[in-house]
């Protein structure tokens, strides 16, 4: 392999301007975090509620939920960003398609954050519905025999236990955030991938330029992890192992 | 107080209830038997709107339980029930398993449910397991503070569904036991239960099922030495022989 290494190169001056290559790197970062973070907290909202739903008596709630589900499952992300980027903003309604295309804050960001986040949340709510379903019935039966109302036999019986059931996989989908939000620079996001591709190309060390960004990815989806794994371990149920293994 | 007049019950094709009509006075305990499948559960899920019926009316202290105007979970509120598997909160501690409902159903503040809390699970011997949670405790243990989840509400009547079947049998006797003693406090209960020697000491009335259908409907008594039926007699020589 004929390739000048230079370790160095991410202290050394960005040839367009007064930055290093770190402080791209570490903008990078920053948009991805915010991405990830964002797009994280719409999925498990939307998607606790959306899988809630999915198990619910009302047939029309399950059909609403279940096309949500379908709708952002079955097209690739890379697709739905460009579809929340460039096609939605065209069938809104005059003032706000103006709006969105002219005026939006960080436009970039939110239409990343939020195509995330739905792709996610359609996921999360498979393991929701799952969840849900392993429970048995009679945990319903005996939260509303109480007098406890649907909702609030959700809210305080059946969600409390469905969520720790899939803290394992929900886990996954975490760390598929941070990895999915490279997905981002397609639409023109400064996060890690952007700015890799940048520096690769400023500076021509591709090699030193691609090893960095994955390590930097590897560590959110590691710490992902292990925040995940702290709160499962933190929301163990005294006893309850015995009653499901 | 409760009053069961020609329900039935399909599920799609499969009729599991068939022109059901009974009725329990207040302070009165029935007790349901009957072979497994024969509807016994069904109907008591029926009495608190826990299971939907297609013909005939319930009611519960007056108010219909089949009429969509009624606000099924302020029923519910008064009407406890006991289920097969306890089906105690397990993410709960005990204390927080009496409290919830007390709470958010019945508007008391933390402290009175706490009161009562603390009362019942005394009244049924287990103060000492307040800051347990569900699955430290035995199954017998569990059914008790079941039943003193379901006294929490104060309910007007309270409905058993097979409380001791899923017990090992040397803890039957300690739910027995609470049991025997509401039924004697004039408690109005409905049990479905296999328990004949519980039958047999306090209840009223039994009510024998098959198929669906009310097959008997006699006093305790008389269910035991003359029962009308066949299905009965064979019913009583196969769970009395065993």
């Amino acid at each position: 392999m004929n390739y000048h290494w230079n370790w160095g190169i991410f202290l050394e001056q960005v040839k367009s301007g007064d930055e290093t290559y770190v402080d791209w790197l570490v903008t990078g970062l920053g948009w991805t975090l915010a991405v990830s973070l964002t797009a994280w907290i719409i999925a498990l909202s939307i998607g606790i509620a959306v899988g809630a739903l999915r198990t619910t008596p009302s047939r029309l709630l399950v059909l609403l939920a279940n096309a949500w589900v379908e709708l952002f499952r079955n097209i690739p992300l890379l697709v739905q960003m460009f579809l929340w980027f460039f096609v939605v903003p065209e069938f809104l309604p005059r003032d706000w398609s103006l709006w969105v295309k002219q005026d939006m804050p960080a436009k970039e960001f939110v239409t990343a954050a939020l195509c995330l986040g739905f792709f996610t949340s359609s996921r999360v709510a498979e393991q929701v519905r799952a969840g849900v379903g392993s429970l048995p019935r009679g945990q319903r039966d005996a939260a509303l025999a109480l007098g406890l109302t649907l909702p609030q036999a959700y809210r305080q019986v059946i969600l409390p236990q469905a969520l720790r059931i899939v803290i394992p996989p929900l886990t996954s989908e975490f760390m598929n955030v941070f990895k999915n939000s490279s997905v981002a620079f397609a639409i023109g996001v400064l996060e890690l991938t952007f700015q890799a591709r940048q520096m690769q190309e400023d500076s021509e060390q591709g090699i030193e330029t691609y090893l960095a960004v994955t390590l930097l990815y590897f560590i959110c989806a590691f710490t992902a992890n292990r925040g995940m794994a702290l709160i499962e371990a933190r929301t163990r149920v005294p006893g309850l192992i015995a009653r499901t293994g | 107080m409760i009053e069961i007049r020609n329900v039935s019950k399909w599920y799609g094709p499969t009729q599991v209830l068939a022109d059901a009509s009974t009725h329990v006075a207040k302070g009165e305990v029935v007790v349901v038997c009957g072979p497994s499948g024969s509807g016994k559960s069904t109907l008591i899920k029926c009495v608190n709107g826990l299971e939907p019926f297609q013909q005939g009316t319930i009611t519960v202290d007056g108010i219909s339980v089949g009429d969509p105007k009624t606000d099924l979970p302020r029923l519910r509120a008064r009407v406890g029930m006991v289920f097969q598997h306890f089906e105690l909160f397990p993410h709960m501690s005990v204390e927080r398993n009496l409290a919830l409902a007390q709470i958010k159903v019945l508007g008391r503040s933390k402290e009175e449910a706490a009161a009562r809390g603390v009362a019942l699970l005394d009244r049924v011997g287990l103060r000492a397991h307040a800051h347990k949670f569900p699955g430290q405790l035995s199954g017998g243990q569990q059914q008790r503070v079941a039943i003193a989840r379901a006294l929490a509400m104060d309910p007007i009547c309270l409905l058993f569904d097979e409380p001791t079947s899923a017990l090992d049998p040397e803890m039957i006797g300690e739910v027995l036991d609470v049991m025997v003693e509401l039924a004697q406090e004039g408690m109005t209960m409905v049990c479905v239960t296999h328990e004949m020697g519980f039958a047999r000491k306090v209840a009223k009335r039994v009510v024998f099922m098959d198929h669906g259908e009310i097959v008997e409907d006699a006093p305790a008594a008389r269910f035991f030495d003359t029962p009308a039926s066949e299905r009965a007699k064979t019913f009583l020589a196969r769970i009395l022989h065993h």
